[in-house]
């Protein structure tokens, strides 16, 4: 079936009595298919890439999920008709195969402003993620993209810092921010892990970080944690001069939990707090008032998103969840590295970057950024790279995401053969190098390992990075990426 | 004696290099003009990490679009001010951003003694910590002779 085809067809029908007779409709014919809509500059938009079941017609398909995501039961009620049903009802207005995928299809469905309470995640996804993605009819469903109208977009707080703030109380200019995960992530005392913290800090690092799942075992009790971080955090401050932090993951059983645990962090003067995404969005929204209240910059893992985001067929693409992750109201969340050894497309990651930092996002097929998204001065999200990167990538990083990044060299720092404090010099020289070779127009993709190898004759912790891990690549072929003709139609 | 590995303070971009030469110094200027910026230069004999507000060599130059005119006014700084650290500041004010986009030292006194840290016990196990400069102590303009 072409594209043409698929727009042929209306079946809607216009007669009330016929509608709204008992029994079972298609939900084309119940109004959720309207190929002529003009989506409105306040409706939200999304896209799906839908898998039909055998013989399922994708038109119908695409009207039930803009049914099952709005208003519709599985057959008629007559109670629609107590409603201005009509603006309730969410339209699917266009339908086209993927590209390269045969069984699949794009399905563009837009819905009214007032089917959202404002300022709430857990309420937009209830309806566009809710019911629609067990419907039986479909193999599978993926919310591909999302456009938030800017009505809607300043019912949001939006991130508690912002990244220009961030830097701006971190005194961190014109360079991405440098970062460590504390490792082994589980097992460390609390003394034993300001250890870590203050060796990677005062070597050079502007951060460090607890791991996800580094909350309150019985190895370490998380206050002892906070306290010993944060006397490893202030010492470092007074051997460099310069503001460091630690990311206290607040993380815990309960809201109450969370709370007490960053005021504790508030209390020893931190600058910044952790959650992880598994707590959810109502959680997020509420650590990041109490962010908001208390000077501090918020951290997001993104823990749990590869049970839903990686999966081409089926889940919620990133993308989308860093959208609502904005809106909800994050400093810093991790945005994939492409170079290292998590899942990631380079330009798929690139427009997550694109989400999180610019004040509008347009179309931008390669990079899977489908709608055009204007963020109302909505602030800014630092995206982290984490996972699997070491100084030789240097060049790549900086050149795949500029300076509004934290990289984050956890085992590159402290699997350093001559010790922590070396592993994060050997980062810190790289990353400023690049930073001045590149200002300085050097075309640092290409000549990027020259410039390390000669930034190493000065420093021998550069070399000695170098020489350990100059060569490992994390190469595997990336499971999601973009879908798009090369030739678009696509607006 | 700061015990980094720099043995230095390491604010701003480039602490962990080699001091940029003139140079190096015109390039990044020349980098921060194609992109728009606008440069200052600040000094400071307090170079605490929360000290915010170096003073201003002058205002922020605006309408200068020449790294040349730039580096001038750096040499003055460095001429009136050479036991003090002196920073290049440069801002962006295109919507959204309004900010600082880069800074580094360019000029340091000769000694860095650095900060020292004081711990007063509180409650519980807390700590209250202040860093402290050493060489605050000695009023303005006398601290680094």
């Amino acid at each position: 079936m072409s594209a043409t085809d698929i727009h042929a067809e209306a079946t809607k029908i216009t007669d009330a009595k016929q509608r709204y007779k008992a029994g079972v409709l298609k939900y084309r014919q119940m109004g959720y298919w309207q190929p002529d809509y003009v989506p409105r500059d306040t409706d939200v938009l999304c896209l799906f890439r839908i898998t039909p079941q055998e013989g399922v017609d994708p038109v119908e398909a695409a009207a039930a999920v803009a049914g099952e995501s709005s208003t519709a039961t599985w057959t008629v009620v007559w109670t629609d008709r107590l409603t201005a049903c009509d603006s309730y009802r969410a339209k699917a207005y266009r339908v086209e195969p993927v590209p390269g995928t045969a069984g699949q299809y794009f399905a563009w469905v837009a819905y009214d402003l007032i089917l959202f309470e404002e300022g709430s995640i857990a309420n937009m996804t209830a309806s566009l993620i809710g019911n629609v993605f067990s419907f039986k009819p479909l193999k599978a469903a993926r919310l591909e993209d999302i456009r938030i109208p800017v009505a809607y977009v300043k019912t949001f707080k939006g991130p508690p810092t912002g990244l220009i703030v961030e830097r701006e109380r971190l005194d961190k200019f014109g360079r991405p921010l440098l970062g460590a995960t504390t490792k082994p992530k589980l097992g460390l005392s609390g003394r034993n892990y300001g250890r870590v913290v203050y060796e990677g800090l005062k070597g050079g690092l502007d951060f460090m970080k607890d791991d996800e799942n580094i909350n309150s075992q019985p190895f370490m009790h998380w206050r002892d944690r906070f306290l010993y971080v944060m006397d490893a955090v202030n010492k470092a401050s007074a051997a460099t001069g310069e503001v460091k932090g630690s990311y206290l993951n607040v993380t815990a059983a309960t809201m109450e939990d969370m709370y007490e645990r960053a005021e504790f962090a508030k209390e020893l003067g931190s600058v910044i707090v952790m959650i992880d995404l598994v707590i959810g969005y109502t959680a997020i929204q509420s650590m990041s008032n109490w962010a908001r209240k208390n000077d501090m910059i918020l951290h997001l893992h993104r823990a749990g998103h590869g049970t839903y985001t990686r999966q081409k067929n089926h889940g919620v693409s990133f993308r989308v969840i860093a959208k609502w992750m904005r809106l909800a109201g994050v400093d810093h969340i991790h945005a994939g590295t492409a170079v290292g050894k998590l899942e990631g497309d380079p330009l798929t990651v690139q427009g997550y970057y694109n989400v999180c930092r610019e004040s509008y996002n347009p179309v931008d097929l390669p990079r899977g950024i489908f709608f055009e998204q204007d963020w109302a001065d909505l602030k800014k999200v630092m995206p982290v790279a984490s996972g699997g990167i070491h100084a030789g990538q240097m060049h790549q990083l900086i050149d795949l995401f500029g300076d509004d990044v934290v990289l984050q060299f956890g085992g590159g720092t402290i699997g350093h053969p001559a010790g922590i404090q070396a592993g994060a010099v050997a980062n810190r020289v790289a990353l400023e190098a690049m930073v001045k070779a590149r200002n300085e127009g050097r075309d640092i993709r290409q000549e990027g390992p020259e410039i390390l190898k000669r930034a190493a004759q000065f420093c021998t912790p550069l070399k000695q990075a170098l020489d350990t891990w100059g060569e490992i690549t994390f190469n595997y072929a990336p499971t999601d990426t973009s879908d798009f003709a090369t030739t678009p139609s696509v607006a | 004696m700061i015990t980094n590995p720099t043995g230095r303070i390491t604010q701003g971009q480039f602490s962990f290099l080699p001091d940029l030469t003139d140079d190096e110094i015109t390039a990044q200027i020349e980098y921060g003009l194609r992109k728009g910026y606008a440069w200052s230069v600040e000094y400071t004999d307090d170079p605490h990490p929360r000290n915010t507000y170096w003073d201003m060599f002058g205002m922020p130059m605006f309408d200068l679009r020449d790294a040349a005119g730039v580096m001038q006014e750096l040499r003055e700084c460095r001429k009136t001010f050479q036991g003090h650290y002196i920073r290049m500041v440069a801002f962006d004010s295109t919507r959204g951003i309004e900010s600082i986009t880069m800074s580094f030292i360019v000029n340091r006194p000769p000694t860095e003694p650095g900060f020292g840290l004081e711990r007063q016990e509180a409650e519980g196990r807390t700590l209250r910590y202040t860093v402290k400069s050493y060489a605050t102590d000695r009023p303005e303009n006398e601290r680094y002779s």
